[in-house]
């Protein structure tokens, strides 16, 4: 009997079944289930269900409280993370950077190693890759755990349940919000996870969006961006707590752009109605805390920082080259860079910095690195601040860096944090859209929207602050 | 569940094997010390034990328990995805074990959920281990009564013992074993409590120690199961070697579109294809190795 046949037969039978005859089978699987547990398990009603667990739910999923404790705590995370990262990192930058570069540099000039080694090797693949662990590995290390802790403890799905009426307004389905938190690690992750949404139609909004949960790689970014430019606003017992209000705040507005962008498809290519589904809230788990804290720094903060250093090592050595082949004079950098320039201050950025985004396409997490690299040579030409001088590495922290060499501004340091919420994904996350949708038209849409949006929210604040007078 | 003493094993003794009396041989304490973690080295496998159950029951701790690799374990539904891969080595068998994303049903249309039952169905494991949740038995035996329509290959791990107990639940596993007629084991796979039980328990059902009873699939109307098994008599005859054709007769009677589908693109035949294959193979490295 072939297979045709099979079917022909199946709907013949089906025709002489009782209607809802499916429904009896499943309810008979349900009565049996309730027998069963009838039988062999006994609860004892008076230390059944004790009430800590509600009371926590009461106040962490309240219509009010459930969003200012989601506030408080994420800022409380990024605040430990900002003010615990600052020693370590001056610490680590004194010693890979600073203390390290000039001794090694001093080890092969002594060796007699041919200039364009030394610079390829150590001014390039050296200074590249201490730097990525000088800027990453302190924050990762404090904030990987931490939210770990409170994915352990069970408090993701309460934030999903707090979100899960947003996300219904806005057309998307309530599982994206659990998506959305993958993504704050890795939108690769993140895109992958859309697998636990059934319409095919929310799941592409979970998809294309899921590139404004800021991941792995641009939490650094975030907040060295917040400490240097944003913190030193205030007096100094402040410059904490602000510079992590500022990272709150791109967060926060990464949630705002997710839910209007989720709203705008949802009511154009990718009408349709919203999804019922239902969330199970786990039970809160005491967390095991000092496994937690070993596992997610060894799985966790040593992969990506890996995986930045597999990324960094090659883009150091690029950026050595560029800015040291020549075409008719200038580096081919500095062709690049001036190139770029118009673009780039439209935007409230500038030339080092698109030019640096072109470098990090594998991996944002070699975006700082590669800008600093990019400014220390090309900085003092292109931007002719402190007259075209090179700075030495001693004097040379990120700050001084970008401000002295590069002329940034407050308006640079922001435009870049919005630039890093909304820009296009890194290739592998773009690679594993491909993969989950199969379409080419989604991928590029997944792509290119994010960076069209990134382009026009930094040209409009460029212009207004411009307008304004602010710089 | 009857745990019968482990009949002297063929296969080549690993380095802790000094030679055990027989009432060591069935002391749990001894047989995890018998465990060797093979992580993602699952080349080569004697044994395919699947992982299923419902989300957040303890899944991925379980397999990291037995693989002693780090999957993600997250406290929320939904954390595993796509399907993990690992592999240990009990008294001389290899195992490969394949965690499963959580499922409520075997009925559902989510892409992580489907994938979690098309492994089930067509990839035929040898042993399933439902790992369930006990503080809230009765909706995760909703799934288990589903499984064991499938298979009969099933060891339940009754995960998450110690929160039961502090919620003042106790279970009857004994009868519960009976009732369902597969082994039932208590688990707190957190604390790596009742590991060494349920190694043993998958290892007497993967080599066919156990005797377990086949459970009277759910009771259908006469007229019902007049179609059904209709039905599975044509699959049957059409894809030899399916292993649940009631299973999927049933799916057919239901008007279910993927089933439908898999009959009209002959995926169905394909799986069971890939099935033969792996027993080719598996027969194979057997030769080799004796």
């Amino acid at each position: 009997m072939s297979a045709p046949r099979i079917l022909e037969s199946a709907t013949r039978l089906r025709a002489e079944l009782p209607r809802g005859f499916a429904d009896d089978v499943v309810a008979s699987i349900y009565d049996d289930a309730e027998r069963i547990v009838r039988h062999s398990v006994t609860s004892d009603s008076k230390r059944a269900r004790l009430g800590m667990d509600q009371v926590l739910d009461r106040a962490l999923t309240h219509r009010v409280w459930g969003f200012v404790v989601m506030g408080v705590l994420f800022y409380g995370v990024f605040w430990f993370t900002i003010v615990g990262a600052a020693l370590p990192s001056d610490l680590l930058y004194t010693l890979l950077v600073d203390k390290g570069h000039s001794s090694l540099r001093g080890l092969f000039v002594d060796l007699g190693a041919a200039p364009w080694m030394t610079g390829l090797l150590i001014d390039g693949v050296y200074l590249g890759t201490v730097w990525v662990v000088a800027v990453m590995l302190p924050p990762m290390a404090i904030f990987f755990p931490l939210f770990t802790l409170l994915e352990d403890f069970g408090y993701l799905p309460r934030v999903a349940f707090n979100l899960d009426r947003v996300f219904a307004k806005s057309g998307a389905h309530g599982n994206q919000s659990l998506t959305m938190m993958m993504g704050y690690g890795c939108n690769a992750a993140g895109v992958t996870a859309t697998r636990i949404i059934d319409s095919p139609r929310e799941r592409l909004i979970a998809t294309i969006t899921n590139n404004f949960s800021i991941c792995n790689g641009r939490w650094p970014t975030l907040i060295l961006m917040g400490t240097i430019f944003v913190g030193t606003l205030v007096p100094a017992p402040l410059a904490g707590l602000v510079a992590a209000g500022a990272v709150v705040a791109v967060a926060v507005l990464g949630i705002v752009t997710t839910l209007l962008v989720s709203w705008v498809l949802s009511r154009t290519v990718l009408r349709g109605e919203t999804s019922v589904y239902t969330l199970e809230l786990p039970p809160y788990r005491r967390p095991q805390v000092w496994r937690t804290i070993y596992i997610s720094l060894v799985d966790r903060t040593l992969k990506v920082l890996r995986r930045a250093l597999v990324m960094a090592a090659p883009a150091g050595a690029v950026i050595w080259l560029i800015s040291n082949v020549t075409v008719s004079g200038p580096s081919l950098a500095a062709h690049l860079v001036r190139a770029m320039d118009p673009l780039g201050m439209t935007l409230g950025l500038n030339g080092i910095i698109l030019l640096a985004y072109l470098v990090a396409i594998p991996a944002n997490e070699i975006i700082i690195p590669t800008i600093l690299m990019l400014t220390m040579t090309l900085g003092p030409l292109q931007y002719g601040v402190q007259g075209g001088v090179m700075l030495d590495l001693p004097e040379a922290q990120a700050g001084t860096v970008l401000i002295q060499a590069g002329g940034w501004t407050l308006l640079t340091a922001i435009n870049l944090m919005l630039f890093s919420m909304l820009h296009n994904p890194c290739s592998t996350t773009v690679l594993t859209i491909w993969k989950e949708t199969g379409s080419l038209k989604w991928t590029a849409t997944a792509t290119f929207l994010p960076l069209a949006l990134a382009f026009a929210v930094t040209a409009t604040t460029a212009s207004v602050a411009r307008l304004a007078g602010w710089v | 569940m009857s745990v019968e003493l482990p009949m002297p094993l063929s296969k080549a003794p690993g380095p802790s094997d000094s030679p055990p009396g027989h009432a060591c041989g069935s002391c749990a304490v001894f047989n995890v010390a018998n465990l060797e973690r093979l992580g993602v080295n699952t080349a080569s496998s004697d044994f395919v034990i699947a992982l299923a159950g419902n989300p957040n029951t303890g899944k991925s701790t379980v397999f990291n328990a037995l693989t002693g690799l780090r999957q993600h374990v997250g406290n929320w539904p939904g954390t595993t995805v796509v399907r993990a891969e690992g592999a240990f080595r009990h008294q001389g068998a290899a195992y490969k074990v394949v965690d499963l994303p959580g499922t409520y049903s075997l009925l559902s249309s989510s892409s992580d959920e489907h994938a979690a039952c098309d492994f089930l169905l067509f990839g035929d494991p040898d042993v399933t281990v439902v790992v369930v949740d006990a503080t809230r038995l009765e909706r995760n035996l909703n799934l288990v009564l589903q499984i064991l329509q499938i298979t009969n290959r099933v060891v339940i791990a009754l995960n998450l013992m110690d929160e039961a107990q502090r919620h003042g639940i106790s279970i009857d596993t004994r009868h519960l074993s009976r009732e369902l007629g597969v082994p039932v084991v208590p688990t707190s796979a957190r604390k790596g409590r009742g590991i060494p039980e349920l190694l043993e328990a998958i290892a007497q059902v993967a080599q066919g120690r156990t005797a377990l009873k086949a459970r009277t699939t759910a009771r259908l109307a006469p007229v019902v199961e007049r179609s059904v098994s209709t039905l599975a008599g044509q699959l049957s005859a059409e894809f030899p070697g399916l292993a649940n054709s009631r299973w999927v007769a049933l799916r057919l009677l239901e008007g279910d579109p993927s089933t439908e589908r898999a009959v009209r693109d002959g995926s169905l035949g394909d799986v069971d294809r890939q099935h033969s294959a792996r027993q080719r193979a598996l027969e194979a490295a057997e030769r080799t190795a004796s």
